[in-house]
């Protein structure tokens, strides 16, 4: 399989340019077939069945992402990089077989490009200190957006406080999309690096990667997209995208949580210093200095989440296998139901109506606060996300305290949003 | 397993479409701010205490119908109190919501007993005991005052 990273590249640019034909004769069928891997959604929960639509703060698991960790804990277990023995070898192989998996998905040069993290959130903290403090002066600028997640603003903020480097961030427009006008005075030959989200976690917003990039790269800027939202539901090829880095989390797309991907160009990554120091990231160690392994390893410390990695590979397999355009139709199906049927209600402000969205519908109850509309909910098994999303300024921007999210995957159905309507409308009832 | 009536009960939703003591105060001996981060929530309470006992008390902000209705109902219990008496009873309703109440409660905290249900929902307690908080800051907020005042 190695090797095939560069085909697999080219292939995703076709389809992240052109829908395969197939889709367009068979827009949006619903995907019954594969709920039925995801044992969790057929518990009660509170007496009801559980109604799932709380996918943007971690979506559900399949049976063969679950029994991939198992039978890696049952039958593979054991360290990689370092044993000679015939487990650590298996051990290794299978972990780097998933690098090339990521690779192929993201349609990166290289496998040595895909850096195992955590998450989202570690990989963006690993870019703003190894590269951040590296390059930053005084003066310099960091942009940012109006709708980022804390994730995508606060290493940012610890950077700027770090080197004496400004944060700015482009306005969003009363739709919630990205002002662009306001992107052109934001961006100046003193930008450094635009961070910025691809598909919002409260407003659903797909923002215009490609632009964007191409923008900041005229001032000489580098990139970095916030993947967390967009890795489940948009197909994704960085090198048609053009970015530096891209980050993305294994538990928002039907993997496990402690694993991540930060994708970084392979010259970028070579230039960067090791982030956290110990095993598995150096060449040789002296008691006063050592050398530093090439990446990924340069960034990998320690002992990194293998079993998730192998969890995340399963991921991957099977979201291959139900394929992301499919999923991308069937779900603005349903957003689009969920969307019209909501608005009817009385009282309902939609957060977010940006032209291209994806997945997530955010919304305020006039008069009742999102936790009351949320318990309600949860009483019919409905689970949904009530609060500020880790996006404050957001929540500021648009004057409420919190929303109501209801966030969609492949495996809802459209009795999952009626019975959102359904709750919404008892909701009304119980405050009213 | 907790049920949403227990959680709302009749008196919680009364006080949190017509909240008594919703104002601000001029003449407060002490103020403070309850913060609740997660959820968004943000409450003042004022207090007026004169000759240690708490004279007025009121609140202002946004926050769910469990804090809003808690909010109110404080105002009205903690009013005629001693600071020690009001502590005490700080003590009694946290213990109510966190399903530790005292003995022979939750009867004997008259309508606070409402927020029995709270206890079932273990992320509701913060909303319920939000302007609680407040109110024994702002008591401290008045005692850093008469002793700035008597210096």
């Amino acid at each position: 399989m190695s090797g095939a990273g560069g085909h697999g590249g080219s292939g995703a640019v076709l389809q992240v340019e052109a829908p395969r034909s197939d889709l367009l004769r068979h827009p949006a069928v619903p995907l019954p077939h594969w709920r039925s891997d995801f044992p969790i959604l057929s518990i009660t929960v509170r007496g009801k069945p559980l109604v799932y639509l709380d996918n943007a703060a971690t979506s559900q698991k399949p049976r063969q992402v679950i029994d991939a960790i198992s039978e890696f804990y049952a039958s593979g277990n054991a360290n990689i990089h370092r044993g000679v023995h015939y487990l650590s070898e298996q051990a290794t192989v299978a972990f780097e077989e998933v690098r090339e998996k990521v690779a192929r998905f993201l349609g990166a040069e290289s496998a040595g490009e895909i850096v195992f993290t955590r998450g989202t959130t570690e990989a963006i903290n690993l870019v703003a200190a190894s590269w951040g403090r590296s390059n930053l002066r005084a003066g310099d600028e960091v942009l940012v957006t109006g709708m980022e997640h804390h994730s995508n603003l606060v290493p940012w903020q610890l950077l700027c406080e770090a080197t004496g480097a400004v944060l700015r961030a482009v306005p969003i427009t009363d739709a919630g999309e990205l002002d662009l006008e306001a992107l052109h005075r934001h961006l100046t030959p003193r930008t450094r690096m635009f961070a910025f989200v691809h598909l919002s976690n409260v407003l659903g917003t797909i923002n215009p990667v490609a632009r964007l990039v191409s923008e900041a790269r005229s001032v000489g800027a580098l990139t970095l997209v916030d993947g967390a939202q967009a890795a489940p539901h948009l197909p994704l090829n960085v090198q048609a995208l053009g970015c530096d880095f891209f980050a993305f989390s294994g538990h928002k797309m039907f993997g496990p949580t402690g694993v991540g991907v930060l994708y970084g160009r392979r010259e970028l990554l070579e230039g960067m210093p090791p982030w956290q120091g110990g095993g598995s990231m150096i060449a040789s160690v002296g008691l006063e200095r050592s050398t530093y392994a090439l990446p990924p390893a340069r960034f990998e410390a320690g002992t990194p989440p293998i079993a998730e990695v192998i969890g995340l590979g399963a991921a991957l397999d099977y979201v291959e296998a139900v394929g992301l355009e499919r999923i991308g139709a069937w779900e603005s199906e349903l957003l689009a139901r969920a969307t019209e049927k909501v608005a009817e209600l009385p009282g309902i402000r939609i957060i977010g109506t940006a032209r291209e969205k994806a997945s997530v519908l955010s919304f305020a109850v006039e008069g009742i606060h999102p936790h009351d509309v949320g318990a309600v909910l949860d009483d019919d098994g409905v689970a949904v996300r009530a609060g500020h999303h880790c996006a404050q300024p957001l929540m500021e921007r648009f004057g409420v305290p919190a929303t109501v999210r209801a966030s969609f995957a492949f495996y809802n159905t459209l009795d999952d949003v009626d019975a959102l309507v359904t709750g919404l409308v008892r909701v009304r009832k119980v405050f009213g | 397993m907790g049920s949403m009536t227990e959680l709302y009960q009749n008196v919680i939703l009364e006080h949190n479409r017509s909240p008594r003591n919703y104002r601000s105060m001029e003449d407060a001996s002490g103020q403070a701010e309850g913060n609740n981060p997660l959820c968004g929530d943000r409450i003042t309470v004022w207090l007026k205490v004169e000759d240690d006992v708490i004279q007025d008390a009121s609140f202002q902000g946004a926050g769910c119908a469990i804090s809003k209705a808690s909010a109110s109902l404080m105002t009205a219990a903690v009013k005629g109190k001693s600071r020690a008496e009001a502590e005490r009873l700080f003590d009694r309703f946290h213990g109510l919501v966190t399903g530790k109440p005292a003995e022979g409660e939750p009867e004997t905290l008259g309508k606070l007993a409402v927020f029995s249900g709270v206890s079932e929902f273990p992320i509701r307690v913060k909303c319920a005991t939000l302007s609680w908080h407040a109110m024994m800051q702002a008591m401290m907020d008045r005692q850093a005052d008469s002793r700035a005042g008597g210096r």
